[in-house]
């Protein structure tokens, strides 16, 4: 089947995969944090968190690839040349988690900042009138809200993200563009071969589409809806 | 001259039938006000004259052309010929209860629009009529303003307007003070009054029995999808003659 | 430390890499757009026939990356015999899928349709009943209330999500480098494999991405305040309200 390359494909399936679970975990964390300095009181932290989400967001995902793949390796060899260690080749696999945890890092950064500003500030002040710490009334009350109100635009961005992880391809990671490219040369049938990527994510974007439906549905318990 | 007929009007929702046959006539100059309480079906009524929902039997003219229909598959009449309709809908102009003025339009656009688009207007004349109406409800001095801007019963006054302009044989009012606070109900009574007093042919659905009882030239009230009781006010107001409506009216008259 | 020569030596591709950038940006839009408006008209319909294809379009060109799309379009067509057959046949129209600024063209717009036709189909849902019951109450036949109502407040609606479309088909375009086409990507990129200087060459691409982006955010700002003024509350009025 597929002349030979389905195993190949199936590898490549589980780069991306990996490459997009891996890159989900990197960027809710920078997102959180980001979230967390540009609510911050302290300009010391807002200053550079409302920086990081403008100029990530104003430049393509493709160009802060490069820059961070070939910056990245040149900054190395700089470090390694300096301390008199041995070259260090960057790993493409690497290089494309930290660079789409960083570029979606900052789109999560205002997702949850939206959802943190969605929390009524009566239901914070009832909590501290209640004689709830500060880390409780974080725990228990702000982050569970803001969580649901989050949802939403987490979804829409881990959709546009796994979408974006085809571009690791172009800094040569073996992922399912790439390994299709590769097949579509040699046999000489590249229609194939990108149909099935095109599946592959069809099918990755809608089972990530019902998991969001599920989740959404979960967490909104306690949600009035307008009736249709 | 008899500017809209309405006769032996049914309607039904799955099992609960709203309308049982209801009938209605409007000379010229007629001021016909429908009470009863709500889910008597009045605003039911008012909407299936125009067909913004469809009715299950009953016919429907409007100065003297009466709105051909067929039976449609699901039951309800079906307008046969769908020119016809927009054309007599264009003699009768609704005044709805939440205003439905067209948000992305300035208050003189969403007046000129029909006249200008539906009723084919030279732009120019439009502008006049729309202005000579936009003075006569008093707010003409927003005409550039969009709807969002305004207070409910200025919006309300502006969809009055955007009625008038289609200069139509009935004007038809769905509880057109319902959605308005308390204070703002008195203009637009007031400008409904004046329309009156000019002679317009009005049916109006209300919950305002101080109008009814000395603007109407008839009553009609509803019960549970029937007319009840109608005739002029002085006889439904003064001597009532149904337990239904003594009941309805000592619950609504202060 | 920084190399100079190279911001000498390449402004000028970077000009015209830029200059690419924007065409492809500006081509693809409008006729996305243009494709959009009839598409989305379809996709409310009630009637399965109409709205099923739009659905799956935009299910396809939403659902998979546009580079993959792209890579489908300029390498994957010339796999069959018949697209062969009218290249050589010196067929204008398929001449296009040959040519790599065709291909990008094509499939930006095809994926920006996508988009934008969930968009303006969002609005058009978005409609209060009330003023369609309005249109449809003074006469309105069904195209005049679409051309006249519908449409009008629904792209008015529309813009903000559109504004973040056009900056999406901005950054977007980037992966046109990847079929050959020296756009503003494409410049940074022939700087850096010839003067093997990654911070100077995507950084200067990076910034000028930044002010365009700058820029038109900017540029919507007024758009919004022109023509969603009747959405905004209501401004201190002297008198009135």
């Amino acid at each position: 089947m597929l002349h030979g390359y389905l195993p190949s494909l199936l590898d490549g399936a589980w780069v991306t995969l990996r490459v997009a679970v891996f890159s989900l975990l990197l960027a809710l964390v920078l997102g959180l944090l980001g979230a967390s300095s540009r609510l911050s009181p302290n300009r010391l932290l807002r200053l550079p968190a409302t920086a990081y989400t403008t100029i990530v967001r104003g430049i393509p995902d493709l160009v802060m690839m490069l820059l961070i793949f070939y910056g990245g390796q040149v900054g190395i060899n700089l470090l390694t040349d300096a301390l008199g260690m041995d070259y260090i080749d960057v790993n493409p696999f690497v290089a494309g988690v930290l660079t789409l945890g960083f570029i979606f890092g900052a789109y999560f950064t205002e997702t949850f900042r939206g959802a943190f500003m969605a929390v009524p500030a009566g239901q914070l002040e009832a909590g501290r009138a209640y004689g709830m710490s500060n880390w409780q009334v974080f725990s228990r009350i702000l982050f569970p809200q803001m969580l649901r109100h989050a949802l939403p635009g987490l979804g829409n961005n881990w959709q546009v993200m796994q979408k974006s992880t085809a571009l690791v391809s172009i800094i040569g990671l073996s992922d399912i563009t790439w390994l299709a490219d590769q097949a579509g040369r040699s046999t000489r049938e590249p229609f194939l071969f990108y149909a099935v990527v095109c599946v592959f994510y069809l099918v990755l974007t809608a089972v990530s589409g019902l998991v969001f439906n599920w989740l959404e549905r979960r967490y909104s318990v306690g949600v009035r809806r307008a009736q249709t | 001259m008899t500017q809209l007929t309405v006769e032996d009007l049914h309607k039904r929702y799955g099992d609960h039938e709203v309308l049982k046959g209801v009938s209605l006539s409007a000379e010229a100059g007629d001021v016909i006000t429908i009470i009863g309480s709500s889910g008597s079906g009045k605003s039911t009524f008012l909407r299936c004259i125009n067909f913004l929902e469809q009715p299950d039997a009953g016919r429907i003219s409007v100065a003297g052309e009466e709105i051909r229909l067929v039976p449609g598959r699901d039951g309800h009449l079906k307008v046969a010929d769908a020119k016809q309709l927009q054309r007599l809908r264009t003699r009768l102009a609704m005044v709805f209860q939440h205003f439905n003025l067209w948000a992305h339009m300035t208050v003189l656009e969403n007046v000129v629009e029909a006249p200008v688009h539906v009723l084919g207007v030279p732009r120019k004349q439009a502008l006049e009529r729309a202005m000579a109406y936009l003075d006569k409800v008093g707010i003409s001095r927003f005409k550039d303003s969009y709807p969002a801007h305004l207070s409910g019963g200025q919006q309300q006054r502006v969809a009055i307007a955007r009625a008038l302009a289609m200069e139509p044989a009935v004007l038809l009012f769905d509880e057109p003070t319902s959605a308005l606070d308390p204070e703002l109900v008195g203009e637009v009574l007031k400008v409904m009054r004046g329309l009156a007093e000019e002679g317009r042919t009005m049916v109006v659905v209300t919950h305002e029995m101080g109008f009814a009882r000395e603007v109407s030239s008839q009553v009609m009230f509803l019960h549970q999808g029937l007319a009840e009781e109608s005739g002029p006010p002085a006889q439904l107001f003064g001597q009532p003659k149904s337990e239904r409506l003594r009941q309805f009216l000592s619950g609504n008259l202060k | 430390m920084i190399e100079w020569s190279l911001f000498a030596e390449s402004w000028p591709s970077y000009a015209s890499g830029l200059w690419l950038t924007l065409q492809l940006t500006v081509l693809s839009l409008i006729a996305g757009l243009l494709l959009a408006i009839p598409l989305a008209v379809l996709r409310v319909s009630s009637n399965r026939w109409l709205s099923g294809p739009v659905w799956a379009y935009s299910y396809f060109f939403r659902g998979t990356p546009m580079l993959v799309q792209l890579l489908l379009m300029y390498y994957g067509l010339g796999q069959f015999e018949w697209v062969q057959a009218q290249w050589d046949a010196g067929s204008r129209f398929w001449l296009l899928f040959r040519d790599p600024y065709g291909c990008a063209l094509i499939t930006f717009a095809l994926n920006t349709g996508a988009y934008t036709t969930e968009i303006i189909a969002g609005a058009l849902r978005a409609m209060p009943h009330g003023e369609i019951e309005a249109a449809r109450a003074c006469g309105m036949s069904r195209f005049t209330m679409l051309r006249r109502i519908q449409l009008p407040g629904a792209l008015r609606r529309a813009l903000p999500a559109y504004s973040n479309e056009i900056i999406f088909m901005l950054h977007g375009t980037a992966i046109a480098s990847t079929v050959t086409l020296v756009d503003l990507t494409g410049a940074a990129r022939n700087a850096y494999s010839q003067f093997f200087a990654p911070f100077e060459a995507f950084i200067f691409a990076g910034l000028i991405y930044l002010a365009v982006t700058f820029a038109l955010v900017g540029l919507f700002r007024i758009a919004e305040r022109r023509w969603l003024a009747h959405l905004q509350p209501r401004k201190p009025l002297g008198k009135g309200a």
